[in-house]
């Protein structure tokens, strides 16, 4: 079947003063009609960066695609121009962002905001428009839209100015919507709203979603299948169940032992130690290896190739090689097992 | 809105009121008195003079007098002319000043805003340092010095624009230009940080993940709030400019309002001191209330309370 979206060895850097940053080294991921991936790791490992390079809105003047491809319905994003680019954004592939109270304009009403979009890619007159418009903030759970229509960002809640925020990324019926951690700066109480929210439009739409976040928590309601990645890298992908039950990638079980549990006696929060690699000098091997407690020769020297653990999940990691030793993840990695 | 200005100009008068009275009691302070440096005079025809115009009266008496014409709107009768009036002076001369000072106002603050946004537009590059050491020596160097050298270069080598005097178009060009100078380097200055800071938040980014076109992003989106701080910057630079129009009206000879003040300041003309003064202070409320209104359009998180919300 032909896929939505394909990125393929996918490389992104930096111009800094003190060099170029390689902030994606390799990535290839794909995303199916109607289906939701999480990309999911820490801060610095090239997840949001990703995201921002598939729709092209990477800081113009330091960061630029290397390398790779980004096929967006057989045609390559990395090398179409800013005016084809317009007509993506948007209509096909959206984005919402972290922050509401800050990614939207505190100047302008919001219907305006919404309508923006509507107007330049669907050709609608004002008043279609404004009426469109309010029946998303509908659809996304405001209260009175008709008289909210025409109010300010600065009279919204953050969770409220979220669902706008969502409002205006569903406005043109994308195919693709990226949500670069729409929880993160939420309280807990209504991330959980929004995550409803977002699964249930999903439905409704039929909309792809790729979410990218540091929450676990949010992967398992939210996603299909899950991307792990570290130092610019995929270092693991799989369906939900199989990163949660399954893990095989030593920095997998360190995210997954690092989730705070309800049902366990440890008054710790438990970390992996040290920190992400420097992306100015890359490590030649593993970009893990200097954190695993795994990590053998090979390791530092050498790259592991993603291995295929089954037709659905995938690891890069030298301990599945067969002429490894034999690796069982730690207690407190075992989803639902730490007692 | 209507509650708000009415307080607002309540606020005015008292502050008019206040500073009628520092003014007054400031201004008596001063030595000497309007007719002294006429040695001609006898001590006869001084003192007549002086009971003409109430000044030989004990200063309260004379205060609560002139507060008694003040609030009927008459500023009294100047002492260099026989039978003048103060508000005639000031009618007399605020054309020429105003009409100086707005196509300064006008001028500089459209070519700053187009500095300022070419700049950060095209931040760290060739356009962005000349426009911002233009700036600099916009800042640094007054008016007066522009003053002289366009009267010197294009009105006397070349010829192209008349020296000084007041009597049509092309006599506003060079005043108005030189009072510019300063305007143009303000504005473009804080223009460019105020764009460079909007272009690199979320809503910015936000905007363009919409697929509206780099240009709509940047007029509806980043140039409008870059606005905000160029507004509150606006009401003061009004003001400057309307005391830093008492020099560029001396070097032009433009028969204008400052011309009259600092005229009267030497002479010890007192109802012309208090007048002109009133009546800056009068301008420079009105220009601060004004902007306190476009602020709140232009900014709708701070509409004035009593608004319609």
């Amino acid at each position: 079947m032909e896929k939505l979206l394909e990125l393929d060895n996918l490389h992104v850097s930096f111009q800094t003063y003190g060099g170029e940053v390689k902030a994606v080294r390799g990535v290839s991921l794909s995303l199916d009609k109607g289906e939701s991936l999480a990309i999911v790791g820490e801060s610095g490992s090239g997840k949001s960066v990703t995201s921002k390079a598939v729709m092209r809105l990477l800081p113009n003047k330091i960061g630029s695609i290397k390398e790779g491809a980004i096929r967006f319905q057989g045609k390559d994003l990395a090398k179409a121009t800013e005016r084809e680019m317009e007509k993506i954004r948007g209509a096909e592939i959206s984005m919402i962002f972290q922050d509401p109270m800050t990614s939207l304009n505190p100047t302008m009403t919001i219907g305006k905001q919404i309508m923006e979009g509507l107007r330049k890619h669907q050709n609608m007159s004002k008043s279609e428009a404004k009426e469109r418009s309010i029946n998303l903030l509908k659809l996304v759970g405001i209260p009175n839209p008709e008289l909210r229509v025409d109010e300010y960002p600065h009279q919204f809640s953050g969770g409220m100015r979220q669902r706008v925020v969502i409002a205006i990324a569903l406005a043109c019926n994308p195919k693709v919507l990226i949500a670069d951690e729409p929880t993160t700066a939420l309280d807990v109480t209504i991330q959980a709203q929004i995550l409803d929210l977002m699964r249930d439009l999903q439905d409704k739409t039929g909309t792809a979603i790729i979410l990218i976040t540091h929450d676990l928590g949010v992967v398992a309601n939210l996603a299909q299948r899950v991307a792990v990645m570290y130092g610019g890298m995929i270092v693991e992908t799989g369906t939900v169940d199989e990163i949660f039950y399954k893990p095989k990638h030593p920095y997998t079980w360190g995210l997954l032992a690092s989730m705070p549990k309800l049902n366990s006696d440890s008054k710790e929060l438990l970390a992996i130690p040290g920190t992400p690699p420097d992306l100015m000098n890359p490590p030649k091997g593993c970009p893990f290896a200097a954190r695993c407690p795994y990590a053998m020769e090979v390791c530092l020297e050498h790259m592991p190739e993603a291995t295929n653990v089954s037709s659905s999940h995938k690891a890069a990691c030298w301990l599945l090689d067969e002429r490894a030793p034999k690796v069982e993840p730690p207690e407190a990695a075992v989803v639902g097992g730490a007692r | 809105m209507l509650r708000y200005i009415t307080k607002r100009v309540f606020a005015m008068f008292l502050t008019l009121l206040i500073i009628a009275t520092i003014t007054f009691f400031l201004m008596k302070l001063l030595p000497g008195s309007p007719f002294n440096n006429q040695e001609k005079l006898t001590e006869s025809q001084r003192y007549a003079l002086n009971e003409k115009y109430g000044l030989n009266d004990p200063v309260p008496v004379q205060y609560i007098n002139y507060l008694g014409k003040l609030a009927q709107g008459d500023l009294g009768y100047t002492f260099q002319f026989d039978g003048r009036t103060v508000n005639s002076m000031i009618a007399n001369g605020m054309g020429p000043s105003a009409t100086v000072g707005f196509e300064a106002l006008v001028f500089g603050t459209l070519v700053g805003l187009i500095l300022g946004i070419a700049a950060a537009l095209k931040h760290n590059s060739f356009i962005d340092y000349g426009a911002m050491v233009m700036a600099v020596f916009g800042i640094a160097i007054p008016s007066f010095v522009f003053a002289g050298l366009l009267q010197y270069y294009v009105g006397v080598k070349l010829g192209w624009l008349p020296v000084a005097f007041w009597n049509g178009p092309e006599y506003h060009i060079m005043p108005a230009f030189s009072l510019s100078v300063g305007v143009i380097a303000t504005v473009a200055r804080f223009m460019r940080t105020e764009m460079l800071e909007i272009l690199g938040t979320d809503y910015i980014l936000m905007a363009r993940s919409k697929g509206i076109s780099k240009q709509a992003v940047i007029i509806k989106h980043c140039v409008r709030n870059s606005m905000i701080p160029i507004i509150t910057i606006l009401g003061p630079m009004a003001i400057g400019l309307i005391t830093g129009s008492l020099v560029i009206e001396n070097i032009f000879a433009i028969p204008g309002i400052g011309e009259q003040f600092v005229k009267s300041i030497n002479l010890n003309d007192y109802p012309v001191i208090m007048g002109t003064t009133l009546f800056y202070s009068f301008l420079i409320i009105v220009i601060i209330l004004v902007v306190d209104i476009l602020y709140g359009i232009i900014d709708p998180r701070i509409r004035v309370a009593g608004g319609k919300s």
